[in-house]
């Protein structure tokens, strides 16, 4: 204790006595007493620098443990954005080929229609196929009828296609035949079962005013069975395939206007129409917004949540290991320290053989270890504080036992001894007590180099790992060479944080250590 | 003298031991099915032996078909005399690949050291000569900030400035590139180049490498420089020399200076060993061929060969490191008895 401030301190209360009651010289009552643990935390509090050590900690904290609880979104909560694709629609071909259409109660079979190509290829008007002479009638361009031996029809083939425009309905035989009969020879009308349909130039079909079909050759699917395209979204989109253009916009019944892109595939003479759909994926890498201050991760996160629940395991990480390292560090360095002799040079061996041993190494191999049996992320995060922990006691040991080796030699420790104290007891009741000024610092400093180590395991991947956030395993984007790039809200926050923390812990530290012996102040 | 060399070296043969012991246990007790896992790799590689072939093989190799001791007995038999085995993931001997990449990491860590002592030292004096000024809260925050610093996000703030928002036209080519390269030793062109354009080339993509591992490494020195000046300017000879008269210049860089030499030989000494120990996380972040980059490859391939000669390596350079710490101490410091 210095001199220096307990002057200060009885001039100040000097002064402030002078208003109310004189004491005389001698009075206690004159002199503040402060207990040692004040008089600590008025010279930590005196250090500026770890002052603001230890509001950025108290921000940490309050950031990471109660930000976790206020925040609206979950740790693990993904967000969905919609974006737009553009999804094949629908498929485009121009018919060259024959089409074939089976009369009723005829079975107008493939071998048959090989036949007839063959024939009609020759010119003939009639063919033999398997004893059964087939009569060839041309109706019109590219349109035959196909007769039996007693002049029944088998069937017709065709070029020109017959569309239903009416969604779910089947045009008959009889129908297809008319309709093309009257397309082909330009008769403007024809009558089916009664009723009489007109033809335009065009190719639609049409009882009264209402449209029935259409006749085209260009043949046009949706991708989708379920989708039905109509006759003048058919009619346009072949005008534009006609036109070579290469978007299509069609306003459909909705009166809602939507562009279709075409693609021609020359290799298999098609045309592709692809329609812009809107498609729900993960909102990653999203920019910084209201929802989200610091935009969302590579899986669609929120990455402020990410980085309070980060935090949370950073910092409780390294308070878990700090405490399993200072308490075998405690009871090894105690034992070492009290009894000194062969159990001193037996515990300090250890230690030597554990200073050696490299740590990073090891916690790689065990960590990729881990990865190759698929250990469960909370299982690991577990073996990971277990296994920090474990190799974090020896430097406590150190510290504890050189600091008992001299105190074992004061008086009062010879007093107990006198005293008949038990063992057990002299060494945690009155050595540790006096070692716990250096414990808190040592404790405070080794928290920044714990947090450190698990960061830097999580950011190689062998740490704290998905679905558990880590301020490591944050920044382990930035192996992304474009993330790096472009999406600095991803790893400056998380890289800033820990840098801040860790620095905090230092400062705090280093605050203490003064505080706590001012005479070892540099 | 001899004797106490003798018995430390001794005693650092004991430690080794046990040291070995550990991490061959630890290896040991890792599930057997991370052999096998090993075992079925290989054996998917084309023109490769069965899968049983290859567990036998690597039981048999690495005595895991003995106990741990016995096993661990044979390790170090064939570690003393030279056979390291073959790299499971560089199929080449252990050693040869060893001899291959730790020389690039002991010249990143040369040149590191000299200039972390160049101004770490220097830095650490000045603060200690001005306790309490500004220059003095200066440095030792900053030298605490760069203890703090994580290397992996240093780097990506180092490569974001310095490779990508930084361009400069490439003088090759005119096109703009980044004013250092982001990984890699070489450029695509090395091969082509005069051999002093080749330096250069090199020197170039080691300038990132060599400042993150300075600025890393830097605030240690400086805080130890700064603590043992301090202690030696409080000290009564110290004293004895200003009360002579002698100018401040010359207490400080002659008396002052001198005696805080006696701490810094033995910490300097001491990581002497650790040039060769490689930088992992710088190496392997620039992608750079150097024994950290290259066994942090074998270790999570499990390639347990070069692991363990990795582990012992390092367990070696600690030991002797320790032992030249201690050695020098006792040789700098005539006060110093050797028990």
């Amino acid at each position: 204790m210095s001199k220096e401030n307990e002057m200060k301190n009885n001039s100040v209360n000097e002064a402030a006595s002078e208003k109310k009651e004189q004491f005389s010289l001698n009075d206690d009552r004159r002199v503040k007493v402060l207990s040692p643990g004040a008089m600590v935390a008025k010279r930590f509090f005196r250090n500026r620098i770890a002052v603001v050590g230890l509001c950025i900690l108290a921000f940490m904290f309050v950031f990471s443990f109660i930000g976790g609880i206020l925040t609206p979104y979950g740790e693990n909560q993904q967000f969905y954005t919609t974006e737009y694709l553009n999804k094949p629609y629908a498929g485009a071909v121009m018919n060259e080929e024959f089409r074939y259409m089976s009369a009723p109660g005829q079975d107008f079979r493939a071998d048959i229609q090989a036949q007839l190509i063959r024939a009609n290829n020759k010119g003939e008007t009639e063919f033999t196929w398997l004893n059964v002479t087939y009569g060839i009638i041309q109706e019109g361009e590219g349109f035959y009828r196909v007769t039996n031996a007693d002049g029944s029809d088998l069937g017709i083939a065709f070029t020109d296609t017959v569309k239903s425009s009416i969604a779910g309905q089947t045009l008959s035989y009889e129908f297809t035949l008319e309709a093309l009969r009257a397309y082909a020879n330009n008769t403007g009308s024809f009558t089916v079962d009664g009723k009489t349909y007109t033809v335009d130039e065009g190719g639609g079909v049409v009882e009264g005013d209402k449209d029935v079909a259409f006749i085209s050759r260009y043949i046009v699917n949706a991708i989708s069975p379920d989708i039905f395209l109509s006759r003048q979204f058919q009619e346009e989109l072949v005008e534009e395939l006609e036109a070579g253009a290469e978007t299509f916009t069609f306003t459909g019944e909705d009166g809602e206007a939507r562009t279709y892109l075409i693609e021609y595939r020359p290799d298999v003479k098609q045309w592709q129409i692809k329609q812009a759909e809107p498609t729900r994926v993960y909102d990653k890498y999203a920019s910084p917004s209201l929802e989200h201050p610091l935009g969302t991760d590579r899986h669609g996160m929120d990455m402020l949540t990410r980085l309070m629940y980060g935090g949370r395991i950073s910092l409780v990480i390294g308070i878990i290991v700090e405490f399993i390292g200072t308490f075998l560090g405690m009871i090894m360095g105690g034992l070492a320290g009290y009894f000194g002799k062969w159990v001193d040079q037996l515990i300090m061996r250890i230690v030597d053989i554990f200073y050696c041993i490299p740590s990073t190494p090891i916690l790689i191999i065990l960590g990729a270890a881990m990865d190759a049996l698929n250990v469960d992320p909370s299982l690991r995060m577990l073996y990971l504080m277990l296994i920090l922990g474990f190799l974090n006691w020896p430097g406590m040991a150190r510290l504890i036992r050189g600091q008992i080796l001299s105190l074992r030699e004061q008086e009062f420790m010879t007093a107990t001894e006198a005293g008949g104290i038990r063992v057990s007891r002299r060494i945690f009741k009155h050595l540790i007590p006096n070692v716990i000024p250096q414990i808190i610092v040592s404790v405070t400093m080794g928290m920044g180099g714990v947090i450190i180590t698990e960061a830097s395991l999580s950011f190689l991947g062998l740490g704290v790992k998905f679905p558990y956030a880590s301020w490591g395993n944050i920044i382990n984007d930035v192996n992304n060479t474009y993330v790096l790039t472009n999406y600095w809200f991803i790893w400056i926050p998380a890289g800033a944080l820990l840098l801040l923390t860790v620095l905090a812990f230092n400062l705090v530290g280093d605050g203490l250590r003064d505080a706590f012996d001012p005479k070892m102040k540099r | 003298m001899r004797k106490y060399i003798i018995k430390r070296l001794l005693l650092a043969v004991i430690i080794f031991f046990f040291v070995m012991l550990i991490i061959y246990t630890v290896l040991r007790c890792l599930p057997s099915s991370y052999v096998e896992t090993i075992a079925r790799e290989k054996s998917q590689q084309p023109g490769s032996k069965s899968y049983q072939e290859w567990l036998d093989q690597l039981n048999a190799m690495y005595g895991l078909d003995k106990g741990i001791i016995p096993g661990y007995i044979g390790w170090l038999g064939e570690f003393f005399t030279g056979h390291f085995g073959d790299s499971w993931k560089y199929t080449v001997p252990v050693i040869d690949k060893f001899n291959e990449v730790v020389w690039l990491s002991f010249e990143m860590g040369v040149i590191t050291m000299i200039l972390e002592l160049i101004i770490a030292i220097p830095l650490g004096i000045i603060a200690a000569t001005k306790q309490y000024s500004k220059t003095d809260y200066t440095i030792s925050i900053l030298a605490l900030a760069f203890i703090s610093l994580p290397t992996f996000f240093f780097i990506a703030l180092l490569k974001l400035v310095f490779c990508i928002k930084i361009q400069i036209p490439d003088p090759a080519t005119g096109s703009m590139m980044g004013l250092f390269p982001l990984t890699g030793l070489f450029s695509r062109t090395y091969n082509q180049m005069t051999p002093v354009q080749q330096f250069f080339d090199r020197a170039w993509h080691l300038v990132l490498p060599i400042t993150t591992l300075v600025i890393i490494s830097i605030g240690g020195l400086m805080r130890y420089t700064r603590t043992n000046m301090l202690e030696v300017l409080n000290a009564d000879y110290i004293r004895t020399a200003r009360a002579k008269g002698l100018s401040e210049k010359k207490v400080i860089y002659h008396h002052a200076f001198r005696n805080t030499l006696i701490p810094l030989v033995t910490i300097v000494g001491g990581s002497l060993p650790g040039l060769f120990s490689g930088a992992l996380f710088t190496e392997t972040m620039f992608s750079l061929p150097g024994i950290g980059y290259i066994s942090y490859n074998a270790m999570i391939s499990g390639d347990i060969p070069f692991s363990m000669f990795y582990l012992a390596f390092l367990a070696i350079l600690t030991l002797l490191g320790n032992l030249i710490a201690d050695i020098l101490y006792a040789v700098v410091d005539p006060r110093v008895r050797l028990a």
